[in-house]
């Protein structure tokens, strides 16, 4: 059942908002990112790439970089081969991908050649003066130029087909049966546009090695730095025990630093030939034009219900555009990721999605932005059609979900797409949204307004998110189950270090890991140091990305914690000089039952574990586990936006934006809040100015900061925040994780409410993003058509 | 992105300065906020051989009101004239302008001077100082001071009437009379966005008038298409902004209902 924060029983150190620990240091600009590590007789890498979408590569001359001062080598796609180092495997193993361009160009920026330097400059210099001839080949811009296969993208491959694969999940026959017999029925064409995460700080590796010690340090903008090392043993065949990695202060991922780039991989060649540390970081065009892209999913989305406003079937063909390599990060059974939640927060009697994935002269990538494994493409979807499904039955649309919603004595919910739900209370998030912005009130102010011709509307997204991969029977990386780690060690005073296989980028793990320890055991999470992203001291752990975090790790960490307490208590009955099965935890410290103030705190027992150990046991208090969750987590949220339109211009003005959101129990409401904040500023870009967009020609249009828009605290509407609390029944805490439901739920809340406000002119859909342009040319045309 | 090599030269008088160009040559350029050169070097769009730094030069950076007209010197900042007490009480259409330039990180770094030099065509002080009919002051390589009509100075997108060796030192707006009013409309995609479209005007009332008005600019506007906008939906906002320019300009007279 759905609770408020407020109704929870009083903690330690659970659903207080802790300031931030690491917030000193970055407020002080003491971070240490990448950028900042410098280390003695370091080179630079620049990177050439290639101007055409789509070309050959004639020929690389390189004597003018390499007659340049200052210029220690220049690297070609050749010279990888030569070594055998040209192609990366990419994580769900079905494609690879290219090191620098060889042979062929298949896209826009793509790396051609590196220049590696004594300084930055010298560099970039050098990289201006490598001459390659290219002859330009028609490019395909569009996954449906590709479809036909009259140009292959891949000669490198064996079939000779753009077409990468068909996924599918649920009963095709069903669904189409179902839809063909529905009273009510809608079809749209809904594009989820691609768009980049642009995390502030670009991706980058400094890789060192040392020929003495034989070992190599590679630092790097890193959400995952444990399966980085796997990942470069294998390619490179040094052992993973002479591999370090280390993630520093990482500053904004969103899935963009879950991938092994190019520059990566040359950085590291160049120092394993040369034996000097060589630092590659990329510049914002860099970032935009070549790294991990998401979504880019068009999406046919049939629904089909009763005159009553009852689903009935739910049907989703994708076209999905890759770029020119598979490098999508999804697992290996899910090769369209979580895209099987398009279902949403509804009771669909059956349902069928279907992705079929195509190769275009367009950046590889395909990453999660801000979500699980395309969960964003699947929630927008679903938003989106329950409104047009809403508009055609001429039903309010918080009324359709409503009599829609998976009620709370159906969880756990085997949805048909072959998720089961974990829990959630559906009505009651959304019933707080409605009570909180006043929705009748804003009903009548529209009706109103409509009456003069003013155009307001008001948007609803009642989604639900699926996070935390994650059971391993399911989900890998590489092959590497999706589990996570935690290790703890307690020092004889009551502090302690925590370690964990996640790295953060922001979430705030060194405040919130240590909470959820000094939770389990009553210490004070001030006293708990928690350190990620070094693979020589971290247990091994997947990363932070899909929301994974709290549900994989945080379960990990209370269940090392609770180790820590198990041999706690021994030593807390060695101290009572008492039977074990005499003590019990309760109020955060050991007590003798049945003799009240009898008790000794788990401070005491850390100091015993070292001077005064049981005689029969080790001395020590540390624990490490390993967790394999039984099942995802599924947040859930209620959001509400309500927007004025400026007939004449298209512009957008978002009045208000509430957002209800249902994470489970909360370790941190000041950390979650902010993620919310965080990730709602992302969906309003993404809705009203983010695309990576081309031109008809293959060219990037979108690939700098004045063409790829990044709202600041100016444009940014005011953010209303709420929560209830639907605990997972699975989780060691009962936490669902947070950081990507903001970003997942509201691009739809937005359109939506522009469509409501357009609803009175006939308009249903315009994609994202909705460019004030856009929205003036669909009043535009349906005022023509009117008069 | 690293921008090509170049030399620095910091100048500490106009003088300074203009000879410092003679000396360096054609290649060399003035440095002056910086918002609009230094991201073309890092592009390296732009590769001057050596930047003369006119930053240092205390004397220009001013804003004052004499003989009917505003001077502002090469040296003021976008912020300073935002903030200036004049502006808010008679320079309205200055007023308007300066607090739509850019976002106010880069208004406390640009100059008025150094974007009429640059003259970008989606730049709004060139189109402010055009209606506003301003004049600029160009020191010659010779220490001659000559004054250039904004028309005759705005040649094309990004050419300007300074020549080589030549720096601009004050541009001058004249003082409104009590029956002007003016306004400045931008559409922008975000905060600091350069100008999708943008236009003001001058007062007559009448309804009938400002719809003529409108339907003449979406008429001669002439823009070009980017990612803010095709040339359509440009020229259609042309007429709308100068609609409502005329409209709050009015407004501002006391003329109001026209909106
Ligand atoms: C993020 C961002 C957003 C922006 N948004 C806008 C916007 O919305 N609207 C807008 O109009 N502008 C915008 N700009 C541009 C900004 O206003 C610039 O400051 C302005 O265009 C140039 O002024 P500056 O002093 O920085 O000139 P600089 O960049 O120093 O110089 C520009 C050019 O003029 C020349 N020059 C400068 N001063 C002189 C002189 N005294 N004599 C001769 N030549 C000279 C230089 O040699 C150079 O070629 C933006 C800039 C940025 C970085």
């Amino acid at each position: 059942m759905a609770t408020t924060t407020d109704d929870l029983p009083a903690r330690h150190s659970l659903g207080k908002s802790m300031k931030r620990k690491e917030d000193p240091r970055f407020i002080r600009g003491k971070g240490r990112y990448l950028d900042d590590i410098v280390l003695p007789h370091m080179l630079y890498l620049a990177l050439v790439h290639s101007p055409y979408p789509h070309a050959r590569i004639k020929s690389i001359d390189k004597s003018k970089a390499l007659a340049l001062p200052g210029v220690k080598a220049v690297i070609t796609g050749e010279d990888l081969d030569a070594a055998k180092l040209e192609w990366l495997p990419t994580f769900h193993g079905y494609d690879k991908q290219m090191v620098l361009a060889f042979g062929k160009a298949l896209y826009q920026y793509q790396e051609v050649a590196g220049v590696v330097a004594t300084s930055r400059e010298i560099a970039s210099d050098g990289a201006e003066l490598v001459e390659v001839e290219y002859e330009p080949l028609d490019p395909l811009v569009t996954p449906f130029q590709a479809r036909e296969d009259k140009i292959i993208l891949r000669d490198d491959r064996e079939s000779k087909t753009n077409h990468i694969y068909h996924w599918e999940v649920g009963d095709k026959a069903k669904a189409e049966g179902e839809l063909d017999g529905s009273a009510v029925r809608i079809k749209e064409r809904i594009l989820s546009p691609r768009c980049h995460p642009a995390p502030l700080e670009p991706c980058g590796v400094l890789a060192d090695m040392n020929k003495a010690t034989g070992r190599l340090t590679v630092y790097m903008t890193s959400q995952a730095p444990h399966v980085h090392r796997t990942a470069f043993s294998l390619v490179t065949g040094i052992p993973e025990d002479k591999i370090h990695v280390i993630s520093p202060d990482v500053g904004g991922g969103f899935g963009n630093k879950v991938p092994v780039y190019p520059g990566y991989v040359v950085a590291t060649v160049a120092s394993v030939i040369i034996g000097v540390p060589v630092k590659w970081v990329e510049s914002r065009t860099e970032n935009l034009t070549t790294t991990g892209f998401a979504r880019d999913y068009h999406m046919d989305v049939e629904i089909g219900a009763t005159k009553e406003g009852k689903v009935t079937a739910l049907k989703v063909s994708t076209v999905a555009d890759h770029g020119a390599f598979d490098a999508a990060a999804d697992p290996r059974k899910y090769p369209a990721g979580m895209f099987g939640i398009v279902t949403g927060s509804y009771d669909f009697p059956t349902a069928f999605a279907e992705v079929d994935a195509y190769f275009t002269n367009k950046a590889p990538g395909g990453i999660a932005y801000r979500c699980s494994f395309r969960v964003t493409e699947a929630s927008f979807a679903i938003e989106r059609g329950m409104d047009i499904l809403a508009r055609k039955l001429d039903m309010d649309p918080v009324e359709l979900r409503r009599r829609n919603f998976i009620k709370k004595e159906q969880f756990p919910y085997p949805s048909p797409l072959g998720f089961v739900y974990d829990s959630g209370d559906y009505e009651a998030t959304t019933q707080k949204a409605l009570d909180i912005i006043g929705y009748d009130e804003l009903r009548k102010e529209q009706a109103e307004k409509r009456k003069s011709g003013e155009l307001m509307g008001i948007g609803v997204s009642t989604f639900t998110e699926i996070v935390g991969a994650g059971p391993g029977k399911h989900f890998d990386i590489l092959g590497i189950k999706m589990f996570d780690s935690a290790e703890i060690r307690i020092h004889p005073t009551g502090s302690g270090i925590v370690r964990a296989g996640t790295r953060h980028q922001g979430q705030g793990h060194e405040t919130t890991w240590a909470q959820i320890v000094a939770e389990e055991l009553g210490l004070d999470p001030q006293e708990l140091l928690v350190e990620e992203g070094d693979t020589d001291t971290a247990p091994y752990g997947l990363g932070t990305y899909a929301s994974r975090s709290t549900p994989v790790a945080g379960g990990a960490l209370a269940l090392a914690a609770r180790r820590i307490r198990e041999k706690g208590k021994k030593i807390a009955a060695h101290l009572l000089e008492a039977s074990e099965n005499d003590v019990e935890w309760k109020d955060y410290k050991f007590n003798l039952k049945g003799v009240p103030g009898k008790s000794v705190t788990m401070k005491e027992v850390a100091f015993a574990a070292y001077t005064n150990p049981p005689p029969d046991s080790e001395p020590g208090l540390e624990a490490t586990y390993y967790y394999d969750p039984p099942n995802l987590t599924f947040p859930n949220g209620s959001y509400i936006a309500v927007v004025d339109v400026d007939r004449e211009t298209g512009a957008v003005i978002v009045r208000r934006f509430l957002a209800v959101d249902d994470c489970g129990v909360v370790i941190n409401p000041m950390i979650v809040e902010g993620q919310i904040h965080g990730g709602l500023t992302e969906g309003f870009a993404m809705a009203f100015m983010q695309e990576i967009a081309f031109d008809e020609s293959g060219n990037n249009l979108n690939t700098n900061f004045t063409e790829y828009l990044v709202p600041t605290a100016l444009e940014t509407p005011h953010w209303e925040t709420a929560n209830t609390v639907t605990p997972s029944p699975h989780h060691p805490i009962g936490a669902k994780g947070v950081g990507e439901s903001p970003n997942v739920g509201s691009p739809q809340a937005f359109v939506n409410a522009v469509m409501d406000a357009l609803a009175p002119l006939g308009i249903t859909h315009i994609d994202m993003p909705l460019t004030r342009e856009k929205v003036w040319r669909a009043i535009r045309d349906a005022e023509a058509k009117v008069s | 992105m690293f921008p090509a090599p170049f030399d620095y030269y910091r100048a500490h008088s106009v003088d300074d300065a203009v000879q410092a160009l003679a000396r360096f040559g054609d290649d060399a350029r003035i440095l002056a906020g910086g918002q609009s050169l230094i991201p073309a070097m890092r592009f390296r769009l732009a590769r001057p051989s050596v930047l003369v730094d006119i930053n240092a030069i205390d004397e220009l950076a001013y804003v004052r009101e004499s003989d009917g007209h505003l001077a502002v010197g090469a040296g003021t900042r976008d912020f300073a004239l935002e903030t200036a007490p004049l502006i808010a009480q008679r320079y309205l259409l200055l007023a308007d302008t300066s607090a739509l330039v850019a976002d106010p990180v880069v208004r406390q770094m640009g100059t008025v001077v150094g974007s009429l030099c640059h003259n970008d065509p989606a730049g709004d002080w060139p189109v402010t100082a055009l209606a506003a009919r301003a004049q600029v002051s160009i020191r010659t390589p010779g220490g001659a001071t000559r004054t250039v009509a904004i028309d005759d100075f705005v040649v094309d997108s990004y050419t300007t009437a300074v020549g080589t060796g030549e720096m601009a030192v004050e541009v001058r707006f004249p003082t409104p009379g009590t029956r002007t009013s003016g306004s400045y409309q931008k559409i922008e995609r975000k905060v600091g966005d350069f100008a999708a479209e943008k236009l003001l005007a001058g007062a007559k009332p009448s309804k009938d008038l400002i719809r003529a008005a409108m339907r003449e600019a979406e008429k001669i506007a002439d823009p070009s298409p980017d990612n803010r906008g095709s040339v359509e939906y440009k020229k259609a906002m042309a007429g709308v902004l100068v609609g409502r320019a005329i409209a709050g300009a009015l407004e501002r007279l006391g003329v109001g209902g026209l909106k």
